[in-house]
């Protein structure tokens, strides 16, 4: 451990639920006040704020609260703050806040990200989208097409495998079904209840091969890490979590005009910028929202080939909760909840941290990769209990 | 397809020639005239050799289907489903795809590799490229 390394220390999390009527920004100050407990640091010892993506003015529910607001109504002055769209996925702000520290720019920052999309949904005059019949920058060449959902961009990808790598809907099934296993034994997750497999191979499809229980569903939650510099952690009480590697990348930000998802270059790129191996890795916490993505992701991340990530999931034993590789195991946002990335650095922490509860893994984990994102944007950090 | 509601991209300088070729039967990609590269999406500088003589240039009008969905899901009301969504290389313009419909088979008729060809959808002022199986 060098004082150069970054250490996410406290992580909280608001209620996960949809339709809540509490306010986003309480919810975001729920999670606030569970990460600083967790560590011990007080709200004036917090410099610094990072989000994705920043108040989103045209859809409200994706991302309700912005980093200002945060900043004013914890009353802090923050010495540098960020929040935007245009970063390489949701824990790209992870990256930028570690990036900040590094330069000393803050000492304690919050990572913190809202989403209250089933909120918005029920309540569109309090949270309303942006008119949508005439489009823009990238959406020109999705909406007009009707290809209006992340579904049906992920799911080209995912058919690209059915089609070319033979990947079958028994193997994909094991993602929701890995997740809702997990999720039942989370008390914050969303959706409690398992899934059998006949309920998966007989659910609507949405846009093939992803049928519903492939995609995650709309969320209201908060959640929020802090990153500490290590010259802060003796500051801390709880267990720092050192940020070992990070890799984000984004190569023509597109869903289709990309030969491959950006998880692919981001995986490789991780393993360049540390000595650990895939095989060290206690625990992987990858991106699902929809499910071929975490299928993506373990292929990105070298646990197997490119085109065998159905064959590695197959069955389910390897990614189980008493798996080799352990996978989501706060239930994935197919379990747990849209929490939109940030959930995946959350548990990542908590499993290395030994508090998981009834989905604490066995043995001592000291290894976790997390990742968010994985089609045109990809993020990857991996974290260690030194 | 055709009475399914649909977004419509709002015109500027540089999407024009793509959106409106189709009242000329064309589909228009935008080139680099000096080193012969494809842009698209379309944008006013080349990404390859960032020269500004880009300019739109017709190509055949056919391509391969790269890859595929059927949307099953109303997004809204309107829409009929289930429809094909599908990415199109199109024939030669090396690295360039076009999200798209294939219309005029059934969905279960579409398949990686298929050949296909341009078959526009006007709308208003905006002519969209849609893509059909050739026979």
């Amino acid at each position: 451990m060098r004082s150069s390394d970054i250490f996410i220390t406290g992580v909280g999390q608001s209620q996960i639920g949809i339709r809540l009527t509490r306010h986003p920004l309480l919810l975001t100050v729920d999670a606030v006040r569970e990460a600083l407990d967790e560590a011990g640091l007080t709200i004036g010892q917090i410099d610094g704020i990072s989000t994705y993506p920043g108040r989103a003015a045209a859809y409200l529910g994706f991302s309700p609260v912005g980093a200002d607001e945060l900043v004013d109504a914890l009353g802090i002055r923050a010495t540098w703050y960020a929040g935007g769209l245009e970063i390489t996925s949701q824990l790209g702000a992870v990256v930028a806040a570690a990036g900040a520290i590094r330069l000393g720019q803050a000492r304690h920052v919050i990572c913190y990200r809202t989403v209250y999309e089933a909120a918005a949904m029920a309540r569109p005059d309090e949270y309303p989208v942006a008119r949508r019949d005439v489009v823009d920058g990238s959406s020109q060449w999705f909406a007009p097409f009707n290809a209006l959902s992340a579904v049906n961009w992920t799911a080209q990808y995912a058919m690209r495998h059915v089609k070319r790598y033979g990947l079958t809907r028994e193997q994909l099934a094991q993602i929701a079904l890995t997740d809702r296993a997990n999720a039942a034994l989370n008390p914050r997750a969303l959706i409690r209840e398992p899934l059998t497999m006949d309920e998966y191979m007989s659910a609507r499809m949405i846009s093939s091969p992803l049928c519903l229980f492939d995609c995650d569903r709309f969320t209201d939650a908060s959640t929020v890490l802090i990153v500490s510099a290590g010259d802060a952690v003796d500051e801390v009480t709880c267990t720092p979590i050192r940020i070992a590697a990070m890799a984000g990348s984004v190569e023509r930000l597109s869903w289709d005009q990309a030969e491959w998802m950006a998880c692919y270059p981001t995986g490789i790129d991780l393993w360049k910028r540390t000595d650990y191996k895939p095989a060290d890795v206690d625990t992987a916490q990858l991106y699902d929202g929809f499910s071929f993505q975490a299928v993506a992701w373990l292929e990105s991340l070298g646990f197997c080939g490119v085109g065998e990530g159905g064959r590695f999931i197959e069955g389910g034993k390897r990614i189980a909760l008493d798996g080799e590789l352990p996978l989501n195991t706060f239930g994935g946002q197919i379990g747990a909840g849209r929490l939109h990335g940030f959930g995946f650095a959350h548990e990542a922490v908590v499993q290395l941290r030994g508090k998981g509860g009834a989905r604490q893994i066995k043995g001592d984990p000291r290894v976790a990769v997390c990742a968010s994102g994985g089609g045109p944007l990809a993020t990857a950090l991996l974290l260690a209990r030194d | 397809m055709s009475r399914v509601p649909r977004a419509l991209p709002r015109l500027d300088a540089v999407n024009r020639p793509f959106w409106t070729g189709g009242a000329n039967g064309e589909l228009r990609l935008m080139r680099c005239a000096d080193c012969a590269v494809f842009v698209h999406p379309p944008r006013p500088i080349c990404p390859k050799c960032l020269s500004e003589n880009v300019a739109p240039q017709t190509v055949a009008g056919t391509g391969v289907i790269d890859t595929f969905t059927v949307n099953y899901q109303k997004w809204h009301p309107a829409l009929e489903v289930p429809f094909v969504i599908a990415r199109v290389a199109i024939d030669g313009a090396p690295g360039v795809y076009l999200t798209t419909n294939i219309v005029g088979c059934p969905v279960e008729d579409v398949e990686i590799g298929d050949r296909v060809s341009v078959k526009f959808l006007q709308q208003g002022e905006v002519y969209l490229p849609l893509f059909e199986k050739v026979s």
